[in-house]
C-alpha cells in the first residue's frame, strides 16, 4: 500500500513548489553586489568632458545611483519620482548615462527635467557591465562605506520609494 | 451576434460535459443503464456545441470583427486569410478553445468506435473524459473566454505575432494538441479500471491503439515544431531545451514508455498496476505543460501572456485531476494484481528496463525545467539551466536504451537465454565495434561522434538482421510480398520507428559534430566562403508582402567551378507589429542543408550574413517521420480493427501467422 | 544454421560501408578550405563560450545567437578577454561576478546544485535497483501453472466432454483462451 501513495507524494511536494513559483518573478535577476563594494570607476561628466566623476567622490555619504538613456522611455517616465526622492530623503541621486550620446542626453535633461546631482558619461556601457546593469533603468543604493545595498530594476514609481528606497536610505543614514 | 452565439454554445457544452461527467458514472454504480448510456449522447451533444463555438471564432476572425477583444488582438485586415483562420489558436483563449475542440473529438472518437466495449466501462471513461472537459470549459468561461467584447472595437486588429504567420505554425498546435488530448483517453480507461477494479488483457488491447495515435501525434506536433524552428527562427537551430519544449517533450518520453508497457500487458497480461500510473503521469504531464506554458512561473519564449491568476486556476485544476487520480491509484491499485510472470532475462525484463529508462529520461527533464524554481521557492539564489546541462546529462542516459532498442526485439517473451541472444548479435556487436573505431581513427572525429554513429547504425543493422530472421521464417517457396504480409502490421510499425530512431541518432549526431558555419558582413557583390562552398551576395531587391516590407537577397551558391544553387534569404519588417523577421533561405538535400541568412545592416550598407554548413539534418526530420509512421501502422493492425476481425472471423484462419510479437 | 553467421557477416560489412560514407560525406575529409575569418581559432573559442551564456535581455537565447545590444557587448568583451589570453573559466567568472550564476546556461556544480548534477544518475540507479530487486524476487503463486485438477478440467473441456463433476476454478484476469493453450502446448518459451 505504501509503495503506492508514493507518486502521489512526491505530485504533493512539487504542487507546493509549483503555487510558490506563481508568486515569484522568474525574470528579475538579483544583483550579486548587495553588500559588497560598488566597483570602482572614473568617467567625465555628461555635460563637461574636463571633469570627471568616481564613486569615491561620495565616500561618507548614502547616495542613490540610477542608471538612464535618452533613449529609454521608462525613465522619462519614473522622473518625477526621482525628484520627489531626492527633495524627500535629501539624498543625492547620480545618474548613470548609458550607452547614449553627449548631446542626447543633455538635451534630454535640459527637456525633461534633472534630478541627478551629476551625470556620468558611460559612451560604451563597459560601467554598466561592472555593475551588472541589463535593462535601462536601474537604481542602486550606496552607504558611506560605498558598499552597494540595493538595487532596483525597472522604473521607480511612487510606492517603491515608499515601500523600499526611504526605509532604507532612513536606515542607512543612522535614523 | 455570432460570438454571442459562441459564448452561448460553450455554456450549452459545458452543461452537457456536466451532464455527461456524472450521471453515467452514478449509473454504473447504480446498475442503471439508461444513465450509462446518457454518456454517449452527452458527449456528441457536447462536441457540436464546442464545434459551433469553434466555428463562431473561426467566423468572427475571418470577417474581421474586432469588436471581439481577442481577434483585435490577435488578427489585422492585411493579413491574409489563412493566417486569420490560424490565429484562432494564436493567443491563449483560443488555444484553450482548441483544446477543448480536441477534447470533444477525441471524446466523440471513443463514442463511436468503442461499440464492442462493455457499456459500464465505456459510461465510466466517458465520465472521466467529461471531468476533464468541464475543467476546460470553466477555464475559459470564467476566466479566459475567447468571445468577450471590447465595444466599440478599434478599427484594426494588432496582427498575429509574424512568428505565427507560416505554415509550420497554422499545423503545430493543433497536431500538439490532438497529442496531449489523445493521451487523456489512456487516462480516462485507466480511471475507469481503477473504479471498477477490473484490469486484464483485454483492457490494454483496448486502450492500445487509442494511446498509439495520440502518441503519433505528439511525435508529428514535436517534429513540427522542430522543423519550423529550423527555418524560421532564422539561425539554423531546432531544439533549445526551452520550458515549453520540454514541456512537450517529457509526454513523449512517457507516452512511449506507455505503449512498450501496453504491449507486454496486452500480449501477457503483466505489469498492469505499472501501466495505470504510466497513463495517469503521462496525461498528467500533458496538463503540467499546459499550467507551465500560461502561468508565467517559467520564463519561455512559448509561453502565452502570463496571469498568475490563470495559473492559480489551472494548479487547482492539475491539483484535483492528477492528485485525485493518483490518490485513487494509491487506493485501488492493490487491487488491480500482477500478471503473468517472466524471467530476468527476457522481452518483458528488457521492456521493464526501456520504462525505467525512459521515465528516469523524463524524471531529469523535469527536474532541470523545474529547478531554477525550486531554487527561487527555497530563497537559494537564481540560477539557469539550459542546453549544456541537458545535454550533459540527457544523452548519457539515452545510450543504454539506444543500445538496448536494437536487443529488445531479438528476445523472446517470458524467457530467453544470454546466450543465444549473443550468438545472433556477435557479428553486428563486431561490426559496431569497427565502426567506432573507424570513426575515431581513420575520420578522427570526436568521441561523441563516433558513438553516435556506432549505436545508430547498431539499431539500423540489428534491426534489419531482426527482419530478415523473420521473414526467413516462412513456408519453403513464399515470395517476398507474402512473407511481408505475413506479418502483422504492429510488427512492421516496430520496426519502422527503431530505424526512425536509429535515422534520427544520425541526424542529431552529425549535425551536432559536424556543422559549421561562417559569419561575414557584405556588400553586395562580395562572398563568403565555407568550407567547398563559396557563397556571392549577387544582388538585393526590397519587395512588398501582403503586410510586410523586406530586403531580399540572392546568394549564388557554388562548389569549385559548378554553380550548386541560388538562394534567397529575407528580412521582413512587419508593419504592423513593427517586428523583424529573419527568412533564412535553406538548400536541402540528402545528406547536408546549406543554410542563408541576413541580419542587420550596417549604415555603411554592408549588411549581417550567416552561413551554415548542416550535415544529414533532413535525417532528423525522416527519422522523426518514420517514428509518428510506425505508430501509425502499429495503431492500425488488424486486430484493432473491427471489420478486418468479423472478415478474419468468417473465413479459416489459416494464413494468419502463428504468433503475433508485438 | 551455416547461413546465419555469413548473414551477419554481410550486415556488419554493409554497416562498415554505410558508416564510411556518412562520416565521408558529412564533410569529415582533408581539403576542407579554409573559412576566410580574422582568427578562427578565436571565433570558435568566442562562439562556444558564448553558447554556455544566458542573454539576459530576451532571456530565452545565447549571447551567440541574440542581437540585443547587451548581448553583442558582452560577446565582445568575451572576444577582448580570450584575446588578451584569459581561460574560459577567468571569462566565466567574470561574467557571474556582475550577473550571478543566472547569467550561465551550464549551472555550476554546488552544494545547491548536487540535486541537480547526480539526481538523474541517482534516480538510475535506485529505478534498476527496484527493477532488480522485483524480478530476483519469486512470485507468491505462479499465475499461470495450473493445478492438477485444473489440468483435468481443461484436457475434458478440450476432448468436448462434460467435466465430472469438479468446481470450476475461479475466473483468473488473464482470458481463459491462452491459459489452455499455455497449459496444452506445455510451451514455457515461445520463438517464431
Amino acid at each position: 500500500m505504501k509503495r503506492f501513495a508514493l507518486p502521489l507524494g512526491i505530485f504533493l511536494i512539487l504542487l507546493v513548489f509549483l503555487g510558490i513559483g506563481l508568486r515569484l518573478k522568474p525574470q528579475e535577476i538579483p544583483s550579486p553586489f548587495i553588500g559588497k563594494p560598488a566597483p570602482a570607476f572614473t568617467l567625465t561628466l555628461l555635460h563637461d568632458a574636463q571633469k570627471s566623476f568616481s564613486p569615491k567622490d561620495m565616500l561618507g555619504k548614502v547616495w542613490v545611483l540610477n542608471v538612464w538613456a535618452s533613449w529609454c522611455a521608462p525613465c522619462r517616465a519614473e522622473l518625477p519620482a526621482l525628484m520627489a526622492l531626492t527633495k524627500e530623503a535629501a539624498i543625492p541621486i547620480v545618474g548613470l548615462n548609458y550607452t547614449d550620446t553627449r548631446s542626447a542626453g543633455n538635451k534630454w535633461l535640459a527637456s525633461f527635467g534633472n534630478p541627478y546631482q551629476l551625470s556620468a558619461f558611460d559612451a560604451d556601457g563597459k560601467v554598466g557591465i561592472d555593475y551588472g546593469v541589463y535593462g535601462v533603468p536601474e537604481t542602486f543604493v550606496i552607504d558611506k562605506s560605498g558598499f552597494i545595498r540595493m538595487k532596483h530594476a525597472g522604473p521607480v514609481t511612487e510606492d517603491d520609494i515608499k515601500d523600499k528606497f526611504l526605509p532604507l536610505l532612513k536606515e542607512l543614514s543612522g535614523g | 451576434m455570432i460570438p454571442e452565439l459562441g459564448n452561448l454554445a460553450l455554456m450549452l457544452a459545458l452543461c452537457l460535459a456536466g451532464i455527461q461527467a456524472t450521471l453515467p458514472i452514478v449509473g454504473t454504480f447504480r446498475n442503471n443503464t439508461r444513465w450509462m448510456a446518457l454518456a454517449g449522447s452527452a458527449a456528441a451533444g457536447q462536441c457540436l456545441f464546442v464545434v459551433l463555438a469553434f466555428a463562431s471564432l473561426t467566423a468572427s476572425f475571418i470577417q474581421n470583427d474586432f469588436s471581439v477583444a481577442y481577434v483585435a488582438a490577435n488578427s489585422n485586415t492585411l493579413l491574409p486569410v489563412f493566417f486569420r483562420i490560424a490565429g484562432v489558436w494564436g493567443g491563449h483563449e483560443g488555444s484553450l478553445l482548441l483544446w477543448t475542440l480536441m477534447l470533444a473529438l477525441w471524446t466523440l472518437a471513443v463514442t463511436l468506435l468503442s461499440r464492442q466495449l462493455p457499456r459500464a466501462t465505456l459510461a465510466r471513461i466517458l465520465s472521466v473524459m467529461g471531468w476533464i472537459s468541464i475543467g476546460f470549459l470553466v477555464f475559459m468561461l470564467f476566466t479566459s473566454n475567447p468571445f468577450e467584447r471590447t465595444l466599440p472595437g478599434p478599427a484594426d486588429g494588432r496582427d498575429l505575432n509574424p512568428l505565427l504567420q507560416d505554415l509550420g505554425m497554422i499545423v503545430h498546435p493543433p497536431l500538439l494538441y490532438m497529442g496531449y488530448v489523445g493521451f487523456s483517453v489512456a487516462f480516462a480507461f485507466s480511471i475507469a479500471a481503477l473504479i471498477s477494479g477490473e484490469l486484464d488483457a483485454t483492457w490494454a488491447r483496448w486502450s492500445r491503439p487509442w494511446t498509439l495515435v495520440a502518441w503519433m501525434f505528439l511525435t508529428l506536433g514535436i517534429f513540427c515544431g522542430s522543423f519550423w524552428a529550423y527555418y524560421e527562427l532564422g539561425w539554423g537551430g531546432w531544439w533549445f531545451w526551452d520550458a515549453v519544449e520540454n514541456a512537450s517533450f517529457m509526454p513523449w518520453l512517457l507516452g512511449t514508455a506507455l505503449i512498450h508497457s501496453l504491449a507486454v500487458t496486452e500480449k501477457r497480461g503483466s505489469f498492469k498496476s505499472w501501466t495505470v500510473l504510466l497513463a495517469i503521469l503521462t496525461f498528467s504531464l500533458s496538463l503540467l505543460g499546459t499550467f507551465l506554458v500560461r502561468s508565467g512561473v517559467l520564463t519561455s519564449v512559448h509561453a502565452f501572456a502570463t496571469d498568475p491568476r490563470r495559473g492559480f486556476y489551472i494548479l487547482i485544476f492539475l491539483a484535483i485531476v492528477t492528485g485525485g487520480s493518483l490518490a485513487l491509484y494509491a487506493w485501488r491499485a492493490p487491487k488491480i494484481g500482477l500478471g503473468g510472470q517472466f524471467s530476468l532475462f527476457s522481452r518483458e525484463a528488457l521492456l521493464l528496463v526501456n520504462n525505467v529508462l525512459l521515465v528516469v529520461a523524463a524524471g531529469t527533464i523535469l527536474l532541470g525545467t523545474l529547478y531554477p524554481l525550486f531554487l527561487d521557492a527555497l530563497n537559494l539564489g537564481k540560477i539557469s539551466v539550459g542546453p549544456p546541462y541537458f545535454e550533459a546529462v540527457f544523452v548519457p542516459l539515452m545510450i543504454p536504451l539506444l543500445l538496448l532498442t536494437a536487443v529488445g526485439p531479438f528476445l523472446a517473451w517470458k524467457n530467453d537465454s544470454i546466450q543465444a541472444v549473443l550468438g545472433r548479435l556477435r557479428w553486428l556487436a563486431l561490426g559496431a565495434a569497427v565502426v567506432a573505431a573507424l570513426a575515431l581513427l581513420v575520420f578522427k572525429t570526436s568521441v561523441m561522434v563516433a558513438v553516435g554513429v556506432t549505436l545508430a547504425l547498431w539499431i539500423l543493422f540489428a534491426t534489419l538482421s531482426q527482419v530478415v530472421q523473420r521473414l526467413a521464417h516462412a513456408p519453403a517457396g513464399a515470395s517476398l510480398l507474402k512473407r511481408i504480409s505475413r506479418q502483422p502490421r504492429s510488427y512492421w510499425g516496430m520496426v519502422i520507428a527503431h530505424a526512425g530512431i536509429g535515422i534520427f541518432v544520425v541526424g542529431v549526431t552529425l549535425i551536432k559534430g559536424m556543422e559549421s558555419a561562417q559569419d561575414a558582413s557584405l556588400h553586395v557583390g562580395q562572398s563568403v566562403t565555407l568550407g567547398d562552398y563559396e557563397f556571392t551576395f549577387s544582388a538585393l531587391k526590397k519587395i512588398q508582402g501582403p503586410n510586410y516590407i523586406a530586403a531580399r537577397g540572392t546568394f549564388e551558391v557554388r562548389r569549385g567551378a559548378d554553380s550548386i544553387t541560388t538562394l534567397h534569404p529575407e528580412k521582413r519588417f512587419y508593419t504592423v507589429q513593427k517586428m523583424p523577421m529573419t527568412e533564412a533561405a535553406i538548400d536541402r538535400g540528402f545528406t547536408r542543408d546549406l543554410y542563408v541568412s541576413i541580419g542587420e545592416a550596417a549604415p555603411d550598407g554592408a549588411w549581417l550574413v550567416r552561413v551554415q554548413h548542416k550535415p544529414f539534418v533532413s535525417w532528423i526530420w525522416a527519422g522523426c517521420l518514420a517514428i509518428a509512421l510506425g505508430g501509425a501502422l502499429a495503431a492500425s493492425d488488424r486486430r484493432y480493427r473491427m471489420v478486418a476481425r468479423q472478415r478474419a472471423a468468417a473465413s479459416p484462419p489459416i494464413s494468419s501467422p502463428v504468433h503475433s510479437f508485438v | 544454421m551455416a547461413k546465419a553467421p555469413f548473414r551477419s557477416l554481410c550486415a556488419a560489412l554493409l554497416g562498415l560501408f554505410c558508416a564510411a560514407l556518412l562520416l565521408w560525406t558529412g564533410g569529415v575529409h582533408a581539403g576542407q578550405g579554409a573559412p576566410a575569418a580574422v582568427n578562427p581559432a578565436l571565433e570558435l573559442r568566442v562562439t562556444q563560450l558564448a553558447q554556455e551564456l544566458r542573454c539576459l535581455v530576451c532571456q530565452n537565447q545565447t549571447i551567440a545567437d541574440s542581437q540585443a545590444p547587451l548581448a553583442v557587448e558582452l560577446k565582445n568583451q568575451v572576444r577582448e578577454q580570450l584575446a588578451r589570453g584569459q581561460s574560459d573559466q577567468d571569462v566565466i567568472d567574470f561574467m557571474v561576478q556582475r550577473y550571478g550564476d543566472f547569467i550561465l546556461y551550464r549551472p555550476p556544480v554546488k552544494a545547491s546544485t548536487w540535486l541537480l548534477w547526480f539526481g538523474p544518475f541517482v534516480l538510475l540507479a535506485l529505478g534498476l535497483l527496484a527493477l532488480l530487486l522485483k524480478l530476483r524476487q519469486k512470485p507468491a503463486a505462479p499465475a499461470d501453472s495450473l493445478t492438477a485438477a485444473e489440468l483435468t478440467h481443461a484436457a475434458a473441456l478440450l476432448a468436448g466432454e462434460s467435466p465430472p463433476g469438479e468446481s470450476v476454478p475461479a475466473a483468473r484476469s488473464i482470458p481463459v483462451i491462452t491459459t489452455v493453450s499455455n497449459a496444452s502446448t506445455a510451451a514455457t518459451a515461445s520463438t517464431a
